[in-house]
């Protein structure tokens, strides 16, 4: 018998041969992307990944890894295997010629100056 | 208001949450999975922090304070029924029991919101949203495991079947029972019993279970009277352990 300090196994009267039985199929669950939303109106942010055997109770989960601290509004949950992914060695149609700067979207940004200008001013 | 009779709800309410909680959290590392064992262990932390605020509304009616009142006493002097003080046995035994207890317990918070007694009423209005996910985690295991393969199936109705009258059991009348409905502190055991029994019931036919027969309902009482299994014991004495080593440590 294991002999454990823990009472909670000494309990159980483990064999001490008790050998660990190789994982099944069964075993392991398929895996969901997890996004959580802070507040409402916020874009959902990924925030990782838990098991589940669906997606019930992989949302349960998202919410006790990364709702349980701090605020949470909203979770959703996706099936990692639904994600279409592009790949890394087609990394390159990222890449731009210096020259097109006037196309980026990084004009933008000066829109979140505007909106706060205008919140803080009540326009 | 009658102060025996509040306190009477309050030990047995807090007794029930305080040894669950504790129950519950053995399976803390030794879940089925990892995300399963930080929510099971998650929501037993919620339940002993319940548990704590009942004890809180205690001493403010001259009990001991919350940590002495929880580690101090011996078996025989909790109020808590015999159901929630049974061994972990397997996740089924614990799902099941989670499922039964996790729903009297919400309905008997949802109740107290609107109770005379404010203390009580404004605790239960704080922990809904803990509740609310309580019930949710246990019906979705339920379902799902009770809608599994055969082996979890046959588990699940298994441990249903003997669970069932301990679970009668949380509903056991304390001495005080039409004082409390009469001041409106407590709907009372026996409408909680029937509200629970409506919810519960579609439930558990949906995860393709059946409650056992009404013939063969004989509830499991004496635990709010004191009376336990030596389950208790072995309980108690693993719980209070630390604590007993000096009473008066600051933690």
């Amino acid at each position: 018998m294991i002999n454990s300090l823990d009472p909670r196994i000494a309990r159980e009267n483990i064999s001490a041969d008790n050998t660990i039985a190789p994982l099944t199929e069964m075993d392991n669950w398929e895996t969901y992307e997890v996004f959580h939303q802070k507040k409402r109106g916020d874009q959902h942010v990924h925030v990782g990944i838990v098991h589940a055997p669906n997606a019930e109770m992989a949302m349960l989960f998202g919410k006790e890894q990364y709702g349980r601290r701090g605020l949470s509004v909203n979770i959703w949950v996706v099936k990692t295997s639904n994600v279409f992914a592009s790949e890394y060695h087609d990394q390159d149609i990222f890449e731009t010629v210096p020259e097109k700067q006037y196309r980026e979207a990084g004009g933008y940004k000066v829109m979140d100056k505007i909106n706060r200008y205008k919140k803080e001013n009540k326009i | 208001m009658n102060t025996e009779a509040i306190k009477e709800l309050l030990y047995k309410m807090a007794d029930d949450l305080l040894v669950l909680g504790h129950r519950n959290s053995e399976w803390t590392g030794l879940g089925p999975i990892l995300e399963e064992d930080i929510a099971f262990s998650s929501m037993a932390q919620d339940k002993i922090g319940h548990s704590q605020a009942l004890f809180q509304i205690l001493h403010t009616l001259g009990e001991p304070e919350p940590d002495t009142n929880a580690f101090m006493r011996e078996a025989k002097q909790f109020h808590n029924s015999q159901f929630v003080e049974l061994q972990n046995d397997d996740y089924d035994f614990s799902t099941i029991r989670h499922f039964l207890f996790d729903h009297a317990d919400q309905l008997r918070f949802d109740s107290l919101a609107s109770s005379s007694f404010e203390p009580l009423a404004k605790v239960a209005r704080k922990i809904k949203g803990e509740l609310k996910y309580h019930v949710f985690h246990a019906d979705i295991w339920l379902n799902k495991l009770g809608n599994g393969n055969e082996e979890s199936h046959a588990r699940m109705q298994t441990a249903l079947n003997h669970a069932w009258n301990y679970a009668l059991g949380i509903f056991e009348q304390g001495p005080f029972e039409q004082q409390l409905i009469a001041e409106n502190v407590f709907e009372g055991e026996a409408s909680l019993q029937s509200k629970w029994l409506a919810v519960v019931s579609p439930i558990i036919e949906k995860a393709n279970l059946k409650i056992p027969a009404e013939k063969d309902w004989a509830p499991v009482l004496g635990g709010r009277k004191g009376y336990h299994t030596e389950h208790l014991d072995q309980l108690v004495n693993e719980m209070s352990e630390v604590f007993r080593i000096e009473p008066g440590a600051e933690w």
